[in-house]
């Protein structure tokens, strides 16, 4: 009975997958799960938002259009005081990325909905999109002359083939690695403490006897005040992933800076 | 069951199951892969294609909008402008016009004056010259007169006071001789 309680309130569990459709392609299982289920959630959301909200393509916008306008122009904006004109061709491509992480993270804060970001798989994915998005575009654009992002000038020989070099391609290649950690252990870890202080709270409540019961205000209060700031996390972690993918986007149009 | 069981055992949940920690489970990689590429590329799709093209239209047709109304405005103000420009023309126009009409009128009434006042000066000059003519010509019948009256009262004296008869020839003679 303790087992059975104890898989209630684990706070790893939240992250387990359960399959919904069964579907096997040859060796390979890509049932549909509760991380699908959400994944589609989350677009179909972002997609009923924009369609709905400029549907009276009004000139002076309601409500919906208006804040669709403001993501709109929050992501051009972004994109193209990091990337510059050039980069507003992959301006779909940002705002994807920034909606869905967006739409991802806000819906995993509802209670008993899953995160879909909070798997390191599906960040890394995300990040390799990126990555090969920067490698195709930059040798396309420019050639060999995309390795200029690895030879900087202004550098003294010695020093660039010491260290200076060495350390952008350590950085290049560690890009994907940092850029999806940081989302996933700021989900994962967001989440394992909510999930701990409101369990913690209910078993105080559920489990001590008498005035001992008010003890369970104090995780209750901390599960209040980790909210907003999860939601801020949620936000923050979406505008930092869109923004870093501008500024590789900007690398790969113009390496020599 | 108490609270501290409960507690206890979610400290140690996972290590109860024979489940990994579900992040880093592979065995769900390739669902999670296949979901994410589907339904990211579905969105990516609908964005590039549908979504944002009809957001960005609204957001051009308001700038398109302001900057006509902008224009416009500018066009307006300008026209004012020149309306004012045009006014002003006119009223100075008008007062220069105004201020000549005043000049030439004034010009002509002086001249006109000046004529009649020469006219009348002349007028003047002719009737004192005439004036002046009959006062002489009086003057002249009336010494004329003075000498006929002297030579008369001249022979009533020497006729009163001499003997000898004198003719009134004599007498105007003597005074012509004094004169």
């Amino acid at each position: 009975m303790a087992a059975e309680a104890g898989k209630q309130f684990d706070p790893v569990r939240q992250f387990d997958i359960h399959k919904m459709v069964d579907i096997q392609v040859g060796k390979y299982d890509i049932s549909f799960t509760n991380s699908s289920f959400m994944m589609v959630v989350a677009v179909a959301a972002i997609c009923l938002f924009l369609f709905l909200s400029t549907t009276k393509k009004s000139l002076i916008p309601g409500r919906f259009q208006s804040l669709a306008e403001i993501s709109y122009e929050f992501v051009a904006n972004m994109v193209r005081s990091t990337a510059g004109r050039d980069g507003l061709q992959f301006f779909p491509f940002v705002y994807a990325i920034f909606m869905f992480i967006l739409f991802a993270n806000i819906f995993g804060l509802i209670p008993f909905f899953f995160t879909t970001t909070s798997h390191i798989i599906v960040t890394f994915a995300l990040a390799m999109m990126v990555m090969v998005t920067v490698l195709i575009v930059g040798f396309w654009k420019n050639g060999f002359g995309f390795l200029k992002l690895f030879n900087p000038s202004g550098v003294p020989l010695i020093l660039k083939i010491l260290l200076v070099t060495p350390l952008e391609i350590i950085s290049f290649i560690s890009r994907p690695l940092s850029h999806s950690i940081r989302l996933w252990a700021n989900m994962l870890a967001g989440h394992i403490m909510l999930k701990l202080f409101a369990s913690f709270g209910i078993a105080m409540a559920v489990g001590l006897s008498g005035i001992f019961k008010i003890g369970a205000i104090a995780p209750a209060i901390m599960t209040i005040a980790l909210t907003p700031l999860e939601i801020l996390v949620a936000f923050l972690q979406a505008y930092v992933f869109a923004i870093l993918t501008s500024v590789y986007l900007n690398d790969a149009l113009n390496p020599g800076h | 069951m108490n609270g501290l069981s409960i507690i206890m055992a979610a400290g140690d949940g996972g290590a109860g199951q024979a489940k990994a920690f579900a992040p880093l489970d592979f065995s769900t990689f390739p669902s999670q892969l296949f979901w994410l590429f589907l339904s990211f590329g579905i969105l990516l799709f609908l964005l590039s294609k549908v979504l944002l093209p009809r957001l960005g239209g609204i957001l051009e047709e308001r700038s398109n909008r302001i900057a006509d109304d902008l224009d416009s405005a500018a066009r307006m103000q300008r026209e004012a402008e020149q309306a004012g420009k045009a006014y002003e023309q006119s009223l100075s126009d008008a007062r220069a016009k105004a201020h000549n009409v005043a000049e030439t009128t004034r010009a002509s009434v002086n001249a006109e004056l000046e004529a009649e006042l020469l006219v009348a000066d002349e007028q003047t000059a002719k009737q004192t010259a005439q004036a002046e003519a009959k006062i002489q010509a009086t003057r002249a019948a009336a010494m004329a007169n003075v000498d006929e009256i002297a030579a008369e009262t001249a022979l009533a004296l020497t006729q009163h006071l001499y003997p000898k008869k004198v003719s009134i020839t004599a007498v105007r003679k003597a005074i012509k001789a004094l004169g």
